[in-house]
């Protein structure tokens, strides 16, 4: 799980947002083996699906990651920590 | 006639209403004579009804008449009516009667007051309670007449409120009086458990059917009312709020601690008194309670001397003659003491408030002498009011003294002893407060040089009433007793089997009726040469007495030190407990709670925050962690 692990341990925004990416292709990847193995088109609908959350998710991630880079100048996501308690 | 009773309650009622609400506005000669006016017309309305009673058959003079139907929930019904019978209707008289002489020598008495109107719209409020009290036909109605005479007279006390004596005279009254009222509202309850109802004519007739005689039921009930009556007529042990209350204006203290608001308690006692007959016990208390209160205060008022609280004591000390006859069942002679006390009271303490108009508000007898040179009718008529009280033969006092005497010889001769030798402390102080104020020598020269006597406004209700305290008493002559006769079917048709055999059914022999007669005669001219020998003879004699008997005098100067008892067993402890509360209590106790609660709901967050550590990083691994743990416990399970 490479991807997960990227998540995890990166710091840069990019990166992460990256790895995320990569996550969701990952469960496409076996939503489409597993649907043909069992023979059942739900899977094949269901990665469609994600596809067209996953755009939006990127249009509204990469706006994010554009405000924090404006803000802060950096791409290092320990310098974003405005919820710390 | 009967129909318009209620004319007697409406008249002080818009009285009250067109002075609260238009009073400033319609100048001071206005609001004097409307007040006045109403009262008036409530006094003549009063004359109608009694005479319309006079004019039928002693059995027939008892009427209800329902204005309208207050409340019913259940069984309980309960009526806005009045009760027009003998009593009431005597009642009546005197409060309508002596309370508008009281509101014409005001006109006078207050005429460069500030707040002129405010003081004639809480007299006429006055009337309209104390009419309530006394019309009134069930238990209920007549607590709402005796709270609201507690609030008039509160607020009557504490009339010139900048004062902080009377500021504070009027919120003891209200709280000592308070005591007793809580004793009244249970009696209430008490009545309206046995007998289903309140209305008096109805309790009174099933009484002697619900309660066995000396039935702890009935000791209780009737316990609880003697509470109240002591509270609101001042006997022990809640008598100390009277003599404070002097710091009213004088007509207050003539018209409500005087002649008629203090009263309600032995007029409330007498209405009940076919409950009272049926404790024994109760009835022997109230006998004590009279007997001691009596003694008790006619001993402070020798001590006195300020002219006002002499007649304050002096009117404890009434009531409590007034009690001693409530308890020996002879209720016609406390009426009768209740209306010849009246009117000599009333006299007495307007001719006192004349007296302090005259010396620009000076009270303190010691610094009075020879005043009735200069105030001629003042004296005359204090004179013969003082007269009355001594209960100097053929004026109103001895009479009906010697009658509540008399009774008390019937039923316990030691009651005899006690109401005798108060009789003849009350012959000495009556007439020390005549001898040393207006007799002698001047003893302050620039006050003397001052004084003047009253305008006509207060002196002519000083001669009517002079003129009533002198003729009240006839009414109630021995052998002929008009007032007994009249009263009788008020008291005996109520409880026949209880009051037989009692002290007042028996008659003694007509020759003792003239010994004790004389001997009461005797002991108030006896009382009153004494006074002459020791205030105008031989002035060194209390002096001498004092060093005397220096415990004994200070003893009574203080008191009897129940002021001070109270303080210190009642209020310091009560202060000392709600300081406990305030202090403790409230700031460590609930305050404590509630801080400590903020507290540890703080300390609880200040530890989550750690939580929250604004990496991204560990926020992911904790769903990471939280995920596999989710997955963990549904697979083993």
């Amino acid at each position: 799980m490479p991807e997960r692990t990227g998540v995890l341990i990166r710091r840069n925004v990019l990166i992460i947002f990256m790895s995320v990416e990569m996550m969701l292709n990952a469960v496409n990847l076996s939503f489409v083996a597993l649907a043909y193995h069992f023979m059942d088109l739900n899977g094949q609908i269901f990665v469609l699906m994600v596809m067209v959350v996953a755009a939006a998710e990127v249009a509204v991630g990469l706006a994010i990651v554009m405000t924090i880079v404006r803000r802060k100048d950096t791409t290092n996501i320990e310098d974003v920590n405005l919820l710390k308690g | 006639m009967l129909d318009t009773a209620w004319l007697m309650l409406l008249f002080p009622a818009l009285g009250t209403l067109i002075l609260a609400f238009f009073g400033r506005r319609i100048g001071r000669r206005v609001v004097g004579w409307l007040a006045c006016g109403m009262v008036l017309l409530s006094f003549l309305t009063a004359v109608g009804v009694f005479a319309t009673l006079v004019g039928l058959p002693a059995e027939e003079r008892s009427h209800q008449i329902v204005l309208w139907s207050w409340m019913t929930t259940g069984a309980f019904h309960v009526d806005v009516a009045l009760l027009i019978d003998q009593l009431s209707i005597i009642m009546a008289l005197i409060v309508t009667g002596i309370g508008f002489l009281i509101h014409v020598y005001s006109i006078g008495y207050m005429h460069d007051d500030a707040r002129y109107s405010r003081f004639f719209t809480f007299l006429n409020f006055f009337i309209l309670m104390m009419l309530t009290l006394v019309l009134a036909n069930n238990y209920l109605l007549m607590y709402v007449g005796w709270e609201g005479v507690g609030l008039a007279s509160y607020l009557l006390i504490g009339f010139w409120f900048e004062k902080p004596a009377a500021a504070d005279a009027g919120k003891k009254a209200f709280i000592v009086n308070r005591i007793g009222d809580f004793g009244l509202a249970l009696a209430i309850m008490f009545i309206w458990t046995s007998f289903g109802t309140l209305n008096f004519v109805e309790v009174f007739e099933k009484a002697p059917t619900v309660w066995a005689v000396g039935a702890s039921v009935a000791t209780i009930t009737t316990l609880l009312m003697l509470l109240a009556a002591t509270g609101k007529s001042a006997q022990i042990p809640l008598f100390v709020w009277l003599p404070d209350a002097m710091e009213g204006p004088t007509p207050v203290s003539a018209l409500i601690h005087a002649a008629t608001m203090v009263t309600a308690g032995v007029y409330m006692l007498a209405r009940s008194g076919a409950l009272l007959s049926l404790a024994p016990t109760t009835q022997t208390w109230v006998a004590v309670i009279g007997a001691l209160t009596a003694l008790m205060a006619a001993t402070i008022a020798l001590t006195q001397t300020d002219l006002k609280r002499i007649l304050a004591y002096s009117t404890i000390s009434q009531l409590g003659f007034m009690f001693m006859a409530v308890g020996v069942g002879a209720y016609t002679a406390a009426i009768f003491h209740l209306m010849t006390h009246a009117f000599f009271k009333a006299l007495l303490f307007l001719a006192a408030g004349s007296v302090m108009h005259a010396l620009a508000g000076e009270i303190d007898i010691r610094k009075m002498g020879n005043l009735r040179a200069k105030l001629p009718t003042t004296y005359w008529t204090y004179l013969i009011g003082a007269a009355a009280l001594a209960g100097i033969p053929l004026f109103s006092g001895f009479f009906s003294k010697d009658e509540i005497l008399y009774y008390d010889w019937l039923t316990a001769p030691l009651l005899w002893l006690v109401g005798a030798i108060t009789a003849a402390l009350t012959a000495v102080y009556a007439f020390r407060s005549v001898f040393v104020p207006f007799w002698g020598q001047e003893r302050d020269k620039k006050l003397f040089s001052h004084a003047h006597e009253s305008p006509r406004i207060m002196t002519v209700p000083l001669i009517v009433l002079a003129i009533g305290a002198v003729l009240a008493g006839y009414l109630g002559l021995p052998r002929l007793s008009l007032f007994e006769t009249w009263l009788e079917p008020v008291f005996h048709a109520k409880a026949p089997e209880a009051l037989a055999g009692a002290g007042p059914e028996a008659v003694l022999s007509i020759p003792m009726v003239w010994v004790l007669l004389a001997v009461s005669g005797l002991i108030a001219i006896g009382g009153a040469y004494a006074a002459y020998r020791l205030y105008i003879v031989n002035t060194d004699v209390p002096a001498r007495v004092r060093e005397r008997l220096g415990w004994l005098v200070k003893l009574i100067e203080n008191k009897y030190y129940f002021d001070w008892a109270y303080d210190k067993g009642i209020v310091g402890p009560l202060r000392q407990l709600s300081a406990w509360f305030a202090d403790v209590a409230d700031k460590r106790g609930i305050d404590g709670a509630v801080n400590g609660l903020a507290a540890a709901t703080g300390w609880v967050g200040s530890q989550a925050r750690r939580l929250q550590t604004g990496m991204v990083g560990i926020y992911a691994l904790s769903i990471l962690l939280g995920a596999v743990a989710l997955l963990a416990w549904f697979a083993i399970r």
